[in-house]
């Protein structure tokens, strides 16, 4: 049986200063799918979050997250999701655990269930030692691992991630991709990374953007085809090029 | 939600180092201002028992302080307000609020009262260094709350204000010095007026607090404060939703 759809959008469309950054994507996802988002620098992916996670309003184009519309239901909409934007909005002068109860409260998080979700949220992160330390004080790792447990700590039904590991050392990236693989089990994940490896270990489906358009969905076999992922992307973005 | 916005940005504003430091400031030049008129009130005090209707130690001591703590918190303020939004904007941390499942009014008005707890905080601590007074002296209780009203409400007016100017720059530096200058503008253009009844004095926050500042409660001052806070917070509320249909 084909599991639930949790975020479906269709034909998305947004300009910046006149320039279509985004040109009539849609996507969907379903119940536990890890989708990953491919494409080169500028090409939109970015913005599609943003756009996906409510933070910037399409100029046409529909959203829905667990059936809610995100411009007519906002509230519902943006309670089913969790975003890590590329920089993480994190107060650099609180504490975690403050930090963290107040995003909870924030998405609504029941009081009797705050102090569970901070603890939840933090085991889950890996940071369970650090509730008491200053986020500035933190290192960037660590850091990175706050601002997903605070895209988690509502337990939303769709999570965003967009490059959660740049600038990771080697054992950070394999801790949070652990953690993205758990995520996956009982969320539905997008997934927005640079690093091919990532989207080959870690993801059910792949959508590639170029110049704001999609210009390949599919899952990670189909897109691979007995070639490395490297060479796949690479074939699949210049093969748009020749043609257009 | 409004609480929870509100709690979160008290608390930030008292974990700033520059807070305590402003603070700390406040109260040595208002204690510094209060030594400074009971001495001068001293001095003349035999003179003033000779008078008919001489003005009594709270219209001289209290009154004038107040008046200084006025013209400080129209300077103060703006340098808290541009951390509301503008800062959070150059941050990156703007973004939490945006995805979150909160109204753009939810924001604006947990911001603004987190702001005011402060404020009405810092008015509390002045309010009880002028309580001393009762110590020695019959002090005009009345005169006294009309001042401290007209404080809290002209720093409340400043605060929407300022939280105005921070919705409108990406830049914190640019929403402190806007407010501030609209605010001195209006002050000079009062003091400049020539009649009581000018335009100029109609819109200066700073005219309708000297009504109050004189112990003079007129109905017209308390609703232009309410309608010049409300307006400017309503305006913010409106500039958050066009951005986020825009952004």
């Amino acid at each position: 049986m084909t599991a639930p759809l949790t975020l479906s959008a269709r034909s998305l469309v947004r300009r910046h200063d006149g320039r279509l950054v985004v040109d009539g994507v849609s996507l969907e996802l379903r119940r536990g799918e890890v989708l990953g988002l491919l494409g080169h620098n500028g090409a939109g992916k970015s913005t599609t979050l943003q756009m996906l996670t409510g933070a910037l309003p399409p100029d046409s184009g529909h959203i829905e997250v667990c059936g809610f519309d995100m411009r007519k239901q906002p509230r519902d909409a943006k309670a089913c999701i969790g975003f890590l934007p590329e920089d993480p909005p994190l107060y650099r002068d609180m504490r975690v655990d403050d930090y963290l109860l107040f995003v909870a409260r924030l998405h609504r998080v029941p009081s009797a269930r705050l102090a569970d979700a901070v603890d939840q949220a933090k085991q889950r992160c890996g940071v369970q030692d650090c509730g008491r330390k200053i986020i500035a004080t933190l290192s960037k790792g660590y850091q990175q691992r706050v601002g997903i447990a605070q895209a988690i700590i509502h337990n939303p039904a769709v999570v965003v991630l967009d490059e959660p590991t740049v600038g990771l050392d080697p054992a950070q990236i394999r801790d949070i991709r652990a953690l993205i693989r758990q995520l996956g089990d009982i969320s539905s994940v997008i997934l927005s990374t640079h690093l091919l490896t990532e989207v080959e270990s870690l993801c059910d489906r792949v959508v590639i953007l170029k110049e704001g358009r999609l210009i390949f969905s599919g899952s990670s076999t189909e897109m691979l085809a007995d070639r490395n992922m490297e060479e796949a992307f690479l074939q699949i973005t210049a093969n748009e090029t020749a043609a257009t | 939600m409004i609480f929870t916005i509100a709690r979160k940005e008290f608390r930030s504003l008292f974990a700033a180092p520059s807070t305590w430091w402003m603070l700390a400031l406040l109260q040595f030049l208002f204690a510094w201002f209060f030594f400074a008129r009971m001495n001068d009130y001293l001095q003349v005090q035999a003179q003033l028992a000779q008078m008919d209707n001489a003005p009594g130690a709270t219209m001289s001591i209290a009154a004038p302080l107040c008046s200084v703590l006025a013209l400080m918190l129209m300077m103060l303020i703006p340098l808290f307000t541009m951390r509301l939004i503008a800062e959070e904007r150059r941050h990156k941390t703007w973004v939490l609020l945006l995805t979150a499942p909160v109204s753009s009014t939810q924001i604006v008005l947990g911001k603004f009262f987190g702001l005011l707890l402060l404020l009405a905080l810092i008015v509390g601590a002045c309010s009880v260094m002028l309580a001393t007074l009762l110590i020695g002296t019959h002090a005009d209780i009345g005169l006294m709350l009309a001042n401290v009203l007209g404080v809290l409400l002209l720093a409340a007016s400043y605060a929407a204000l300022g939280l105005y100017f921070s919705a409108l720059n990406n830049q914190p530096i640019v929403a402190a010095i806007s407010p501030l200058a609209l605010s001195f503008g209006l002050w000079l253009l009062e003091l400049s007026a020539s009649d009581n009844r000018s335009f100029l004095r109609a819109i200066s926050p700073n005219a309708h607090f000297q009504n109050l500042n004189t112990g003079l409660v007129n109905s017209a001052d308390l609703i232009y404060f309410v309608l010049v806070t409300v307006t400017l917070l309503w305006l913010t509320i409106r500039r958050l939703n066009d951005e986020r249909r825009r952004a």
